[in-house]
């Protein structure tokens, strides 16, 4: 570019012309796709006039539904980016035998699964988890909104600036080639001297920042700001498995901030953490990540189980079956999750004892599991069951997730490990409870609530297509690798010799085009509901006959959630009202206090992506530039006073009234 | 007591009653709470580096151990500036307690006087150490010496540009609530970093050096 090196070095770090791929033909189409889909959003938004809403209404809000609805939105947009990449690597497996190499070369391959694992967990799954977590909360609780708005808004911008960082890596530069956890030495300095593993870094460090903010902001709403009456012991199951997760999220974030931080400071200053020379050791990397990655999975699943809960209590006419098991099940997964993460490396060489504890913590953890399972089925039992998509993702699930216990369960003996591990049965095992568990139940919690954030329900054919491709998708796309896995095909393998294993890798790759069809379903599920949403409107704000808070509010809610504050005397507190001939009152709204809205989210998210493409790129002067204005940015925010207003009294009166009309036009 | 709350309620309320009618619920104060947990939460770095320590403090790959290295009376004075701020933290706090901003802000200098001395000092050991070339890309040991020690330091600089700019709000607005609440914060933050500096004393210097 340049013909002076030196001021080119300066400017642009080791960022040149080769690192754009312009000669990979896949990753042009993907560029030229995803210019043309930018093209056509932001064409779109002008043609609306969206500009000016999308900034003041949605962008720079600190309202927990918007924020909620932001991450989910994320967490759809890089599902896609996640699948596409599972698509690339089932038919580079289905074709690459003896002298077929396939389509994918090692190199990009590598980059492939990895860019899959930290996508779907980092992306996809933690932004579902923690938008419904969003929505739902405050709703539940009955509260207006969580403890700090600003927070919230913040959080959400380090997750979106994360994502951003790492889908960069698709067109400047390359991803980590190291598998989705970066072990060393593997993803040193001298195995993984390019970029790959620095977008890993960053993408992860800022990221992981607006979780752990987002877990301190849940956990103080839900302590200290449920409504009157609404003790703990009385807290509907989502919003205690809310409380464990984001417990979790506090006690193990901060570790991979750590070891995230010394595997930087082992490729950035040449410290000696993780090194095999001058006496580092790779293994306390293991134990650290894991120590943060098995309370990971809790987290992610936790908030599955607490929608099962609410899914299946709503769906049966009944309470929940045995509400303080569930909840002593909960806190007894959250302290466990703590004490099993060595059985991800018993072949660490850590010797019998060790290996047999961690053995042991691992079966007793299905304990409280099995029990939930049993209280769901004692729920369902004698229940007038609906068979709407919630319910249906929700007893999937239960068979799905109860497989892929098993085979935990299986993995968790440790000589069976030695044989196991690494292999293709370790990845059918954990995508069965992945996807079984935690997807699933985000879907459930997408259909279920879904209408309470939009007014109108999802098309439910469509739902049920989506939902049948996604279940046997599942099985035949996985099954087929536990087969494998046992006759010992290990993993993250671009190319087999062994024509025989062909076939089940052919099946596996049908599996995940019948999941295809299924994403494809829940697309058209989406803009079937959008179209028809007239028909499908609902104006109760009850459209299941729901038992908990947010049921009892107007659909979506207005900014305020609840013109006066709920008081709770039992478990299911709506259904309790309802049984009770609870009228809506008419008159007396104060006004409400609600916080204000601010850019200064967005620019600091903006500013974070500049600052991670800095440091990836050694671009020192544009690093140095972006760390001092987020300093000032954050110093500016806190000069600002002006934080709140008044929403007044007649303005709530204006919106009740205009609900009160709603629903008499329905009952007339 | 979960039942004692429900019953209380139940006995004098009506049972028909669901809605806070006369409105004024207001959950204020989730702050400390949240500040609390951000500390733990800060907590969870530090006791990483301090297992860190403990798993590679030994590994001196041939080079210098803590008994070549450190120099217990320079960390003491050290540490003493430390503790000097934490208390003059706390006379600042009691000032405030009695509305006095001009003794506040003089307490919250000296506060910080304090700090910057002990961010100097161990600016001033850490040169000292690469000067003799006990750099961190030397063993095992000396990375993790300089990650926990420099990390508490980064917060303590932290904590002193944090300062400087309440002083700044507290001249500019008086000692209003929201200032308040926000040294309250920062009084926390500072006292920690204290505790996480007794640990750091005790278990990389003076067992360092008895070792």
């Amino acid at each position: 570019m340049f013909s002076n090196p030196d001021l080119q070095k300066l400017l642009f770090g080791r960022l040149t012309l080769e690192d754009i791929p312009f000669h990979e033909p896949i990753l042009q189409v993907t560029f030229a796709g995803v210019v043309v889909a930018g093209i056509a959003v932001l064409a779109t938004i002008t043609y609306f006039r969206f500009w000016g809403p999308l900034w003041r209404d949605w962008l720079t809000s600190v309202d927990h539904k918007k924020i909620g609805i932001m991450y989910v939105v994320l967490a759809l947009v890089m599902l896609l980016r996640g699948f596409a990449d599972a698509l690339l690597m089932r038919s580079q497996q289905a074709i690459a035998f003896g002298a077929n190499e396939g389509y994918l070369p090692p190199h990009h391959y590598d980059q492939i699964f990895t860019a899959h694992g930290v996508i779907m967990i980092f992306f996809v799954a933690m932004p579902f988890v923690t938008g419904l977590m969003n929505y739902v909360v405050p709703l539940q609780i009955g509260a207006r909104d969580v403890a700090f708005p600003f927070l919230n808004n913040f959080s959400f911008w380090m997750t979106v600036s994360g994502a951003v960082t790492v889908m960069i890596s698709l067109f400047i530069g390359e991803f980590a080639r190291t598998g989705w956890l970066a072990y060393p030495p593997l993803s040193g300095a001298d195995m993984s001297p390019g970029v790959g593993v620095d977008y890993y870094i960053w993408g992860l460090q800022i990221a992981g920042i607006g979780t752990t903010l987002s877990g301190i902001n849940l956990i103080a709403t839900i302590v200290k700001m449920r409504a009157p009456g609404l003790s703990m012991m009385k807290m509907p199951i989502f919003t205690w498995t809310s409380l464990c997760t984001n417990v979790l999220i506090v006690a193990a974030f901060p570790i991979l901030a750590a070891v995230l931080a010394l595997l930087t400071l082992d490729r950035y200053v040449g410290t000696h953490f993780f090194t095999n020379d001058l006496g580092g050791n790779p293994m306390m990397y293991f134990n650290l990540i894991w120590i943060w990655g098995h309370p990971e999975v809790y987290i992610l699943i936790l908030p599955a189980f607490g929608i099962f809960s609410e899914v299946t209590s709503t769906f049966s006419g009944k309470r929940l079956f045995g509400y303080t098991s569930m909840v002593y099940a909960t806190v007894v997964i959250t302290i466990l999750s703590y004490l099993v993460w060595l059985h991800h490396f018993f072949t660490m060489g850590s010797g019998a004892n060790v290996n047999s504890f961690f053995g042991l913590t691992t079966m007793i953890i299905s304990i409280p599991t099995g029990a939930k399972i049993f209280n769901w089925l004692f729920t369902m039992y004698r229940g007038r069951i609906r068979f709407d998509v919630p319910m249906l993702w929700t007893v999937s699930f239960m068979v799905t997730f109860t497989i892929g216990g098993m085979t935990g369960v299986l993995l968790a003996v440790p000589p069976a490990d030695f044989v196991l591990h690494n292999s293709l049965f370790l990845i059918a095992h954990f995508h069965n409870v992945i996807i079984g568990g935690v997807l699933f139940g985000m879907f459930a919690g997408v259909n279920y609530w879904f209408p309470k954030a939009f007014g109108f329900k999802l098309d439910e054919f469509w739902g049920k297509v989506s939902f049948w491709f996604w279940t046997i998708g599942f099985y035949v796309a996985f099954m087929p690798l536990y087969v494998l896995g046992l006759m010992g095909v290990t993993r993250r393998v671009q190319h087999f010799e062994d024509t025989s294993l062909q076939p089940w890798f052919v099946v596996a790759a049908i599996g995940a085009g019948l999941i295809a069809l299924g994403i494809g379903a829940m697309i058209v599920q989406f803009a079937v509901s959008i179209k028809n949403r007239e028909a499908l409107r609902d104006v109760t704000g009850d459209p299941w006959g729901g038992r908990t808070l947010e049921w009892s509010t107007s659909s979506p809610p207005p900014d305020y959630n609840f013109a006066f504050t709920p008081v709770v005397r039992g478990l299911d507190a709506w259904w309790e009202m309802k049984a009770r001939g609870f009228q809506r009152p008419m008159a007396g709204y104060k006004p409400i206090h609600m916080p204000r809205n601010t850019a200064t989210g967005v620019i600091l998210g903006v500013i974070s992506i500049a600052f991670s493409f800095a440091m990836i790129w050694y671009i020192w002067w544009l690093a140095a530039l972006a760390f001092a204005a987020t300093l000032a940015v954050s110093i500016i925010h806190t000069f600002n006073y002006n934080r709140d207003f008044y929403i007044p009294a007649d303005t709530v009166a204006r919106t009740e009234a205009q609900r009160t009309e709603a629903l008499a036009a329905v009952r007339a | 007591m979960a039942s004692h709350a429900t019953q209380s309620l139940g006995d004098g309320a009506d049972d028909r009653v669901f809605l806070d009618l006369e409105g004024e619920h207001h959950p204020e104060g989730s702050t400390m709470l949240g500040f609390w947990i951000y500390l733990m939460s800060d907590c969870l770095i530090f006791a990483v580096l301090f297992a860190t320590y403990a798993v590679l403090g030994r590994n001196y790959a041939a080079g210098p151990a803590p008994k070549d290295l450190f120099d217990l009376s320079l960390v003491a004075v050290n540490t003493s500036m430390l503790l000097f701020s934490s208390i003059t933290y706390g006379f600042a706090m009691l000032e405030m307690a009695k509305d006095n901003i001009a003794r506040t802000q003089l307490w919250l200098a000296v506060t910080g006087l304090f700090g910057a001395a002990f961010v100097g000092l161990e600016l001033y050991e850490f040169a000292h150490l690469i000067h003799e070339g006990a750099t961190p890309q030397r063993s095992a040991f000396l990375s993790s010496f300089y990650t926990l020690v420099g990390t508490h330091g980064l917060h303590v600089t932290f904590g002193i540009v944090w300062l400087v700019i309440l002083m700044i709000q507290v001249r500019q607005r008086g000692l209003i609530a929201e200032n308040q609440r926000r040294l309250m914060c920062l009084s926390m933050f500072w006292h920690f970093l204290d505790v996480i500096w007794i640990g750091v004393f005790t278990f990389v210097y003076l067992m360092g050096v008895l070792q």
